[in-house]
């Protein structure tokens, strides 16, 4: 048994040769093609931010009137402190990959993880628009939280008072068509603008509600009805507004914009 | 053995099919045909890897020691396989998110490391390669049949394409929910497996043991 298999040359050295070889080989091949193919997927995530953005431009010239790309302006926001970074800049900083990066990101307590992401990004960008003056028009930043049975990705876009919702615009989600991805209808969208994220005491109240709002409560100011059918979805855009505007995310920035310090 | 290349090429597409005959590659079957687009793409994704690595194991199939074959043809599925994403990444960059990681799954599709290690090893060049493809072709007929009634039923759709208008909408059509959740997949191919056999009774397997009744024994019958 020995013998026949040695006769077929199934020696030590010779599966030692064969196997460097077919590795060199690889590697060369991988090697090779990720480096030519890697200029197009970049452009291609490129396309991707562009595209994301001008959606949320989009949501905001129908509530706030046309607004020129040119003039939006990207600050990368340090979380923790509220203040815009010095060191990272808007144009290379990419938050989702640093969401994952234990050295650049920060692991949320059970307890205060509403969104259900785990990891918060040290960092996030968020985009405005100034006035003559120089003080900000309109505010949009990035949430995220976990759905029915997918991550749903959106800008939110606020006034100047930092406080009064201009848009929700959720541009990523792989929820059930009909159902969950009903966050992405025109009717639900439509319910947004004009609804308030604090009260005047600063606690923070904008959220969704389960069923509808009962009208009349004061709670009509600041939630939006839920969508029935997808309780999961309404709870998961709930969670991720309440994480992403209170301490944990947005709100230490926003306390600074509300003090003219954006 | 001999095999004559038509055979080759057409015998895995319903004779011999990897997903009803063999059971293989279910799980990509199941993640990839929620709608009729990916399950085309995954379909050539798959047999592009299939082809090239079946190829490149019949090259090298009277160099290489049966000590490390499996470890060597895995190598060479998983640099096809990486390839592959990479195309994608660059070309169908929509494509490639929505497949997510089923891309980078083909190198644990036991189809692909089933035709190098029973087929390719023991054939030619041009017969591994059509062997991939008919392998790949068997595997996107199931695919392509599950994804159409997948998406059809669920959404109401064809490549994203509305034919049926949804009730949320303000149409007649209540989409079928459960169609675009897995185990409807498990269903259908299912249905499939059993349409095949009863049309085909030499795919059906021998019991292993035999049941026996419940009055007093019996067995003999």
């Amino acid at each position: 048994m020995v013998d026949s298999a040695r006769a077929k040359g199934d020696s030590a050295a010779r599966a030692l040769i064969t196997a460097v070889a077919v590795a060199i080989v690889c590697a060369l091949v991988v090697s090779y093609a990720a480096v030519t193919l890697r200029p197009y997927y970049i452009a291609n995530l490129e396309a991707e931010r562009g595209a994301q953005l001008e959606s949320i431009l989009d949501a905001l010239s129908q509530v706030a009137g046309d607004i020129d790309p040119a003039d939006v302006e990207a600050r990368v926001v340090e979380l923790d402190s509220g203040r815009y970074s010095r060191i990272l800049d808007a144009a290379t900083y990419d938050a989702r990959k640093a969401a994952t990066d234990p050295t650049l990101s920060t692991l949320i307590p059970p307890e205060f993880d509403l969104a259900g992401i785990k990891r918060r990004p040290d960092h996030a960008v968020v985009f405005m628009t100034r006035k003559r003056d120089g003080s900000i028009r309109e505010l949009i930043l990035p949430v995220h939280g976990v759905g029915y049975q997918s991550t749903l990705y959106a800008y939110l876009a606020l006034a100047e008072d930092a406080n009064t919702v201009l848009a929700l615009r959720f541009y990523e989600q792989n929820d059930t068509p009909g159902i969950g991805a009903r966050i992405q209808d025109p009717a639900w969208e439509a319910l947004w603008p004009g609804k308030r994220v604090f009260d005047e005491v600063g606690e923070l109240r904008t959220g969704v509600a389960r069923g509808r709002v009962t009208g009349g409560s004061s709670d009509a100011d600041y939630m939006v009805d839920g969508i029935s059918g997808a309780t999961r979805t309404s709870l998961g855009v709930h969670g991720l507004l309440r994480f992403w505007l209170g301490d944990f995310g947005f709100g230490p920035y926003l306390a600074r914009v509300r003090q003219g310090e954006g | 053995m001999l095999v004559k290349p038509w055979r080759a090429l057409t015998a895995p597409l319903i004779d011999d099919n990897p997903v009803t005959l063999l059971i293989l590659g279910i799980c990509s079957a199941l993640a990839v045909t929620t709608s009729l687009d990916t399950a085309l793409v995954m379909t050539a994704a798959v047999t592009c890897v299939l082809a090239v690595s079946g190829a490149s194991v019949s090259l090298i199939r009277n160099y290489l020691p049966r000590s490390i074959r499996i470890i060597v043809q895995i190598t060479i599925i998983a640099s096809l396989v990486i390839i592959v994403d990479l195309v994608l990444k660059a070309f169908a960059f929509e494509m490639s998110k929505r497949l997510s990681v089923f891309v980078g799954l083909i190198i644990t599709n036991c189809i692909v490391l089933g035709r190098a290690e029973s087929f390719a090893m023991r054939n030619g060049i041009v017969l591994s390669v059509l062997d991939g493809i008919g392998n790949g072709i068997g595997y996107g007929l199931i695919l392509v049949t599950v994804g159409t009634i997948r998406e059809f039923f669920g959404k109401g759709s064809l490549f994203g394409v509305q034919l049926l208008m949804p009730t949320s909408q303000g149409g007649a059509f209540e989409p079928l929910h459960l169609m675009l959740l897995p185990p409807s997949a498990f269903f259908i191919i299912g249905v499939i497996i059993w349409v095949i056999r009863s049309k085909k009774p030499k795919q059906v397997e021998q019991s292993e043991y035999r049941i026996r009744g419940n009055s007093g024994g019996g067995g003999n019958a």
